[in-house]
C-alpha cells in the first residue's frame, strides 16, 4: 500500500476531536453508497433477513471490485430528512444484523470477500429492536464474522458508534477514514452519564479518545485512509480512489493466505486488544 | 475428534498491561454490600418482613414474593458449587486505566475497597452436582458490573482454558453495560470474548448462560446471547438498551414487564425461566446430558 493513501498519524487539519466529531456527523458527507457506485462495479442490492423484514439502514449486495465478485454492506445515512427517516438515521434493527448476517454467510458459500462500511450513531434502541432481540443479532454478527471463512474489510467511513457498529467490524482488516470516530458511545451520552451534564460533549470526545488517530494509536485500527483538505465531503471521488487502493492491496494479500492462517490472525488481533 | 485449530497462547497483550499480583482488597464480612444487616430483612417487593439467617439460607430470595435479592459473585458459588469450592483463576487480574482515563485509578482503587472485589467478574472451575464445569459470575456491586478489560480478559482466557480441557463453561451475568472509563477497548472486549466462545462452540462444547438482573448493553449484544442455553432468574431485566434510554428515544412509558426475563421468554430468546433454589439442580442435569461421550 502506498504511504499516500495511508498515512499512519497526523492529518492535513489540526481538528479537536469534538470538531473531527461534527465533521463525521456533516449531512454532505459522502455515504455508504456514494462509494459503493464510486468503487465496485455492477452492485446489486440484495434486500432481506428471510425472518422479518427488509431493514433499509443497512444496504447489502453484490459487485465487482475490478474483476473480483465480492459482497458489500453498508450502513446507511439520509442525505436529507425524507431520506434519513427512511434509513432510520443508519440505526440498524436486528432485521439490519441479521441481512448483514445472512449476505456474509451467502459470501462465504460462494467465496466471496467482504466489504463492509461502517457508519451508523448507534444499533437502534425502541420497542420493536428489544422485542426481536437486538442483543442477540449483534451477538450473533460478532461470532460468526469471527468464524466466517472469508476474507473480511470494514471501513469505518463516518460514526462507528458502539455495539451497532461493531457488528460490522470483526474483520481481517479495519480501516477508519481520517476524520471518521470509533467510540463505546456518543460524546453526549457519554457527557450525561458520565459528566452528568451533556453540553460537556466537547470534553467527553477529548476524553473518550475516539479518533482515527487514537485509535490506530492504540492497534485497534489497521490504518487511517486519508482524505481531502477540509474532509470527504470536498472530493468524493479522491477519497473513493483511496478506500478502493486499501481494499484491492488487502484483498490480493489475504486471498493469498491460507484460510487457517487468516482466521487464526483475525482472532489473534481482537484477542490482543 | 475435531482437532481445535486454536493455541492459548495469546495472553500477552500489545498495548493493555494486566497487573496480576495481589491487592490489598481485604474487608471485614460487615463492610460487603448486599448482604442483608440485621436479624430481620423486609423484602423491598412485598414488604415482608424475614429472618435473615433463613433468607440467606432460602437463597436470598422472599418466600413470599418471589423477590430476588442481589447476591454476589461469592454467595453465587456458595450456591451453586459442591461445597461452594471454587479453584478460581486470575483471582488477582487488573487492568490498568487503558485510557489514563481522569479519576479513574483513584475510583478503581476505591471499589476495590469498597467491595472486596478486584473486578466485576470472578471465574474458576468447580462442581455442580459432581459434574465439572468451569464457572464466571459477574458481580454487579463492582462498578454496576460493567465490562471493561479485566472482566474481557478473564472471560476470554477462561473459554480458551475450557477449549483446551474440554470442559463446559457455565456464566452468570450481570452489567449495566460498558465501562464508560476503558472507552474503544470496552467495547472491544465484546468482540475478544465473543471470539473464545464462537472457538470453544466450535470444538463442540457447552456454554449455558444465566442472566441474572440486570443483564444489559455490550453484555447483552456479546457473550451473554450467545449460549447454547440460555437461562434466567425471575423478573431479571435483560435487553440491549436501557429502558431510560428507550424511554428517552421514544418519548413515552414502557409498558410492564418490558424487557424482564419473562418477555424474553415470550419472545424466544431464553429457552427457561429458572427460580434460584432449582438452578443448582438444572444445571447439574444439563452439564450430565452433555458431558463429553467420547470420553467414555
Amino acid at each position: 500500500m502506498e504511504d499516500a493513501v495511508i498515512r499512519h498519524y497526523g492529518g492535513n487539519m489540526s481538528l479537536t476531536p469534538w470538531e473531527k466529531v461534527k465533521l463525521a456527523r456533516m449531512p454532505v458527507r459522502p455515504t455508504g453508497l456514494d462509494y459503493i457506485e464510486r468503487i465496485f462495479t455492477d452492485f446489486m442490492e440484495m434486500h432481506g433477513d428471510r425472518f422479518y423484514s427488509d431493514d433499509q439502514a443497512i444496504v447489502g449486495g453484490v459487485a465487482f471490485l475490478g474483476d473480483i465478485p465480492v459482497t458489500i454492506i453498508a450502513q446507511q445515512k439520509g442525505r436529507n430528512t425524507k431520506e434519513n427517516i427512511t434509513r432510520n438515521f443508519s440505526m440498524p434493527h436486528p432485521e439490519g444484523y441479521r441481512k448483514a448476517l445472512r449476505l456474509m454467510k451467502q459470501a462465504e458459500k460462494f467465496h466471496r470477500p467482504v466489504i463492509c462500511f461502517i457508519d451508523t450513531p448507534g444499533a437502534f434502541c425502541g420497542l420493536g429492536a428489544e422485542e426481536r432481540g437486538q442483543g442477540e443479532a449483534i451477538a450473533g454478527n460478532l461470532a460468526e464474522m469471527m468464524l466466517l471463512k472469508t476474507p473480511i474489510i470494514s471501513v469505518v467511513i463516518s460514526e462507528g458508534g458502539s455495539g451497532g457498529a461493531l457488528a460490522l467490524g470483526v474483520a481481517d482488516k479495519v480501516y477508519m477514514l481520517e476524520n471518521s470516530i470509533y467510540a463505546i458511545l456518543s460524546p453526549e451520552g457519554f457527557a450525561s452519564i458520565l459528566y452528568k451534564d451533556s453540553s460537556k460533549a466537547d470534553q467527553a470526545a477529548r476524553d473518550m479518545k475516539l479518533t482515527a488517530q487514537d485509535l490506530h494509536g492504540f492497534g485497534i485500527v489497521d490504518g487511517i485512509i486519508d482524505e481531502p483538505q477540509g474532509g470527504a465531503h470536498n472530493d468524493y471521488d479522491m477519497v473513493a480512489a483511496n478506500i478502493k487502493a486499501v481494499i484491492e492491496g488487502d484483498l490480493k494479500e489475504l486471498m493469498a493466505t491460507k484460510l487457517e492462517v487468516m482466521l487464526q490472525n483475525r482472532y489473534d488481533k481482537f484477542r490482543k486488544m | 475428534m475435531k482437532k481445535n485449530p486454536f493455541k492459548s497462547k495469546h495472553y500477552a497483550t500489545s498495548k493493555i498491561v494486566y497487573r496480576t499480583e495481589p491487592q490489598d482488597v481485604e474487608q471485614s464480612e460487615e463492610e460487603r454490600p448486599n448482604v442483608p444487616q440485621g436479624i430481620m430483612t423486609k423484602c423491598p417487593k412485598c414488604g415482608k418482613v424475614i429472618y435473615t439467617k433463613l433468607l440467606i439460607k432460602n437463597y436470598k430470595r422472599c418466600d413470599e414474593c418471589g423477590f430476588n435479592f442481589k447476591v454476589s459473585a461469592h454467595e453465587r458459588f456458595a450456591m451453586i458449587l459442591d461445597d461452594g469450592e471454587l479453584q478460581e483463576f486470575d483471582a488477582h487480574m487488573s487492568t490498568r486505566d487503558p485510557l489514563n482515563f481522569p479519576g479513574y485509578g483513584d475510583k478503581l482503587v476505591r471499589t476495590q475497597k469498597q467491595t472486596g472485589l478486584v473486578d466485576g467478574v470472578v471465574t474458576g472451575k468447580g462442581l455442580i452436582n459432581g459434574n465439572p464445569a468451569l464457572v464466571g459470575v459477574m458481580d454487579p456491586a463492582f462498578f454496576m458490573g460493567s465490562m471493561g478489560t479485566t472482566i474481557g480478559e478473564k472471560l476470554a482466557r477462561l473459554f480458551e482454558r475450557a477449549t483446551k480441557e474440554r470442559l463446559s463453561v457455565i456464566l452468570f451475568t450481570a452489567s449495566g453495560g460498558a465501562r464508560m472509563q476503558e472507552g474503544i477497548f470496552s467495547l472491544m472486549q465484546m468482540a475478544k470474548v465473543s471470539a473464545a466462545v464462537a472457538k470453544h462452540s466450535e470444538a463442540g462444547h457447552l456454554y449455558i448462560t444465566v442472566l441474572t438482573d440486570p443483564t444489559t448493553g455490550g453484555v447483552t449484544a456479546s457473550f451473554a446471547m450467545l449460549g447454547d442455553i440460555i437461562l434466567a432468574e425471575p423478573g431479571a431485566l435483560i435487553g440491549f438498551a436501557g429502558p431510560r434510554v428507550i424511554e428517552q428515544t421514544i418519548g413515552q412509558k414502557l409498558p410492564e414487564g418490558f424487557q424482564r426475563a419473562e418477555f424474553l421468554l415470550q419472545h424466544g430468546f431464553v429457552d427457561q425461566i429458572v427460580r434460584r433454589d432449582q438452578l443448582k439442580q438444572t444445571l447439574g442435569t444439563l452439564l450430565k446430558m452433555h458431558s463429553d461421550r467420547t470420553l467414555a
